[in-house]
C-alpha cells in the first residue's frame, strides 16, 4: 500500500515530476499526430491505388500487349472467387486539343466503362456519368459523337483549397488522339504510311481517381476505338492487361496465386499457337505488385519518418531516464529510510517503477487527449492559417490531397502509449536499481540531506 | 553469562571502507553484548565507527568480519527478506537528523513501518489499528495536534518526536538511536531523552550512540569506541 500511497504523492507533490509528465506528454503528441497524417495519407494513397487497379492485374510492360484475352476472360469468369475483369488498352499518344497548335504526350486506356466499373472503383471516379456508367464515353451535347474521359486535372482547374469548380455539363472539346500503331512483332504498323493512327474524341467526362499521375495524364478511351488506336484490332486481338477484382470476403494475395495457376495453365495450352510467345511477356500480379513503383515512395517516407519519430523517442526515453536519474537520486535518503523499515530492494524498484507508470500514463493521456484535440480540428487550423496567413501544409494546386488525415487508429494509439510507459519504466528500473544499490549508511549520511 | 540474557550480541566486528584510494578500518574487532531491557550508551569521537556499528548492529549494514546475534541468532546467517523484517518488528531506528518522508504527514510517518510490512489487502484489514497505535503513540509523545502536519511543519524536537513514534510503530525489542539529540538545542534534547528514559523505564531495550559524555550519562551504561575498538563498558 505504501507502494501506491508514496508513488502517488511523488507525482503530485513534485514539481520536477511535471517536467517528466510534460516530456512525455510533449512525445506523444507530436507522434500521435505525425503517425496519424502519415498513415492516413499512406492508407488513402493505397486505398486508392487499389481502387484504380481492382484487385489483381494480368497484364504486360510492352506496348504490343497480348493475345487469346478473351479465352483467358472467359476461364476467369467461370471462376467461383471472381467478381468481374476488365480487359484494358494501355499506351501513350500524341493529344492535339482542337484549335490549339500544340500537342500533349499523355498515357491512353481503353476500356469498356461497365465492365471497368465491376473491376475497378472506376465508376465512382466518374462526375457527369457516375449513376449511368454505360453512357460515360457518350457526350451529353452529342451522344452520337465517340467520347473520353479526361483525368480530371487535365480537364479542370484546382482552387487553392484543392477544390474542382465543375460545370453543370462538359463542355464542347473535341482532342485528336494520336497513336503508333505496333504489330505482334512491335514493328510499326504502318512504317511508310503515315506511322500514326488518329481519331478525334469529344470530351464526355472527368475521372477523379486521387492519384496525381493518373489524373493528370490519363486520358479514358472507348475500349475498342483504342484497341484499334493501337494496332490490337488484328485478326487475333490483343490487350495490355486485365483488371480482376475478387468476390468480397475472399483473400486477394491467395486468389492471385489461384488466377497465376489458371494463367500459367493458359500460357501452356496456348503454346505453338500463333502470338503464344507474346504471352511469355504477362505476370500476374496483385495490386500492390502492380502499383509497387508508387506506393513503395510512399512506404519508404513513411518508415523514414517512422525511423525519425523512432530517434525522436529515443530522445524521449534518455529525457525521461535523466529525469528520472534527478528524481531518483533527491530521494535516495527516502530509499535509506525505507530500508529502515524493514522494505526490501525489490519492493524499492516496485515504488518507483510504480511512480514512472503514473508519470508515463498521466503524460500519455494529456499528450493523446491533446493530439486528439488537434487532429480533430487540424483542417479548422489549416483553413484558418490559410486565410489569414496563405499557409497550407500541402500545396493543393500541387498535391491531390484534399483534407489532412485525422483518423486516429487504435492500434498506432496502443503502440505509442505502450512504449511511453515502456519508456519510463526503463528510466526508472536503471536509475532506481542504482539506487537501491547505494548502502543505507551512505543514502542516510548527513552529506545526503 | 549464558547467551540467553543478552538480546544483542557482537563478536570480534570489522568494517573497512574505502575513501578514493586509501581504505578505512572504522571497526577493529568490537565486542558487545546488550541485555533485555537495558539502556546503553556507545560513545565516540566523530568518525569513531558509532553509526557504522549502529547500522551493522541494526542490520542496515554487514560487517567485513564478525557476528552479530540477536536474540540467539546470527544476523550474518539469515536471508535478505529475515534480514528486512528483522529491521521491521525487532528494531527501530532514530535518527540524528529524524529522517522522515517529507511526502507523508505525521500520521503516516508514524505507521509507515506497519504499512511497509504488509500488502494491500494486510493493510486494509489492519489500518484501522494501525492508523490508532499510531495515534496513540503521538498522544503518548504530545504530538496529538500535530498528526495531519507535514514535516516541514514541525520542530526539530517534534520530528525527533515523530521518528521515535515511527521506530515504536511495530512494537520493536530493540531500539537503536544514532546522535538523538545531536541536532537539537539542549532543552528539547532533554526532553527526548527524558521520552528514552520512560521508554527504558517500560522495558524497551535501547542503544544511543553519542559524541557527548553527558548525554551518554544519561544511560544505565556507557561502551566507548575509540580506534575501532571497545574501551570500557
Amino acid at each position: 500500500m505504501y507502494k501506491i500511497v508514496l508513488a502517488t504523492r511523488y507525482l503530485v507533490k513534485r514539481r520536477i515530476t511535471y517536467f517528466a509528465v510534460l516530456a512525455v506528454a510533449l512525445c506523444v503528441f507530436i507522434v500521435v499526430v505525425v503517425m496519424t497524417v502519415m498513415t492516413g495519407l499512406v492508407g488513402g494513397f493505397k486505398q486508392k491505388n487499389h481502387s484504380f487497379t481492382g484487385d489483381c492485374v494480368v497484364g504486360t510492360e510492352s506496348l504490343v500487349g497480348f493475345a487469346y484475352y478473351e479465352d483467358f476472360g472467359r476461364i476467369l469468369e467461370k471462376a467461383d472467387f471472381v467478381q468481374g475483369i476488365s480487359p484494358v488498352i494501355k499506351n501513350f499518344a500524341l493529344v492535339t486539343p482542337a484549335g490549339i497548335e500544340r500537342n500533349y504526350a499523355l498515357e491512353i486506356m481503353g476500356v469498356d466503362p461497365v465492365r471497368h466499373s465491376k473491376a475497378t472503383d472506376f465508376g465512382n471516379s466518374l462526375y457527369y456519368s457516375k449513376d449511368n456508367v454505360s453512357e460515360a464515353f457518350k457526350p451529353a451535347y452529342d451522344p452520337n459523337l465517340p467520347g473520353c474521359i479526361l483525368g480530371i486535372d487535365l480537364a479542370l482547374e484546382r482552387d487553392a483549397r484543392g477544390k474542382y469548380s465543375y460545370e453543370p455539363a462538359p463542355g464542347r472539346i473535341a482532342l485528336s488522339v494520336s497513336c503508333f500503331p505496333l504489330t505482334a512483332k512491335g514493328a510499326l504498323a504502318k512504317a511508310g504510311t503515315g506511322l500514326v493512327n488518329t481519331q478525334t474524341f469529344y470530351y464526355s467526362d472527368n475521372s477523379h481517381s486521387g492519384l496525381a499521375r493518373v489524373d493528370s495524364r490519363l486520358i479514358y478511351l472507348p475500349f475498342e476505338p483504342a484497341q484499334a488506336l493501337c494496332g490490337m484490332a488484328g485478326p487475333i486481338k490483343r490487350v495490355s492487361a486485365i483488371h480482376i477484382k475478387f468476390k468480397p470476403g475472399v483473400n486477394p494475395q491467395a486468389e492471385c496465386q489461384k488466377v497465376a495457376s489458371l494463367w500459367q495453365k493458359f500460357k501452356q495450352d496456348k503454346a505453338g499457337q500463333d502470338q503464344a510467345y507474346l504471352l511469355d511477356t504477362v505476370t500476374v500480379q496483385s495490386w500492390k505488385e502492380y502499383r509497387r513503383a508508387f506506393i513503395a515512395a510512399m512506404e519508404k517516407e513513411q518508415t523514414m519518418m517512422t525511423v525519425m519519430f523512432g530517434l525522436v523517442g529515443i530522445t524521449t526515453v534518455f529525457i525521461v531516464l535523466v529525469v528520472f536519474y534527478m528524481i531518483i537520486s533527491h530521494k535516495s535518503k527516502d530509499i535509506g529510510i525505507l530500508k529502515s523499515v524493514g522494505v526490501s530492494n525489490p519492493n524499492i524498484v516496485q515504488l518507483f517503477a510504480g511512480f514512472a507508470f503514473l508519470v508515463g500514463l498521466l503524460g500519455s493521456a494529456i499528450g493523446t487527449f491533446s493530439g486528439w484535440l488537434f487532429l480533430s480540428r487540424i483542417n479548422q487550423v489549416e483553413s484558418w492559417l490559410f486565410e489569414h496567413f496563405k499557409f497550407q501544409l500541402w500545396d493543393r494546386t500541387i498535391y491531390a490531397i484534399g483534407d489532412i488525415p485525422n483518423q486516429v487508429e487504435f492500434n498506432v494509439l496502443a503502440v505509442i502509449i505502450l512504449s511511453a510507459i515502456v519508456a519510463c519504466l526503463v528510466g526508472a528500473l536503471i536509475s532506481s536499481w542504482q539506487a537501491t544499490r547505494l548502502r543505507p549508511v551512505e543514502t542516510l549520511q548527513v552529506s545526503q540531506l | 553469562m549464558s547467551n540467553e540474557k543478552f538480546i544483542l550480541k557482537a563478536e570480534a566486528l570489522y568494517k573497512a571502507y574505502r575513501m578514493g584510494a586509501t581504505k578505512v578500518h572504522v571497526l577493529k574487532g568490537v565486542n558487545l553484548a546488550v541485555r533485555k531491557g537495558e539502556f546503553v550508551a556507545i560513545v565516540g569521537a566523530s568518525g569513531s565507527g558509532k553509526s557504522t556499528l549502529l547500522h551493522i548492529l541494526g542490520g542496515l549494514d554487514r560487517p567485513d568480519k564478525g557476528m552479530v546475534s540477536f536474540e540467539g541468532r546470527d544476523l550474518g546467517k539469515i536471508s535478505a527478506g529475515d534480514l528486512n523484517r528483522y529491521r521491521n518488528k525487532m528494531v527501530g531506528f532514530v535518527f540524528q537528523f529524524y529522517h522522515l518522508l517529507d511526502e507523508l504527514n505525521v500520521l503516516e510517518n508514524v505507521y509507515l513501518p506497519t504499512m511497509a510490512s504488509k500488502s494491500i489487502a494486510g493493510w486494509f484489514a489492519c489500518r484501522r489499528w494501525a492508523k490508532s497505535r499510531a495515534s496513540q503513540l503521538l498522544a503518548e509523545l504530545g504530538l496529538s495536534d500535530r498528526a495531519k502536519h507535514k514535516p516541514y511543519q514541525l520542530s526539530g524536537g517534534e520530528r525527533q518526536r515523530v521518528a521515535i513514534g515511527r521506530a515504536l510503530m511495530n512494537e520493536p525489542k530493540l531500539l537503536l538511536a544514532d546522535e538523538p539529540t545531536g541536532n537539537l538545542d539542549s532543552a528539547t534534547g532533554n526532553g527526548i531523552l527524558d521520552t528514552l528514559e520512560r521508554l527504558n523505564r517500560a522495558g524497551q531495550t535501547i542503544v544511543m550512540v553519542t559524541h557527548d559524555e553527558r548525554i551518554a550519562q544519561r544511560a544505565e551504561r556507557t561502551i566507548t569506541l575509540a580506534d575501532g575498538k571497545i574501551r570500557g563498558g
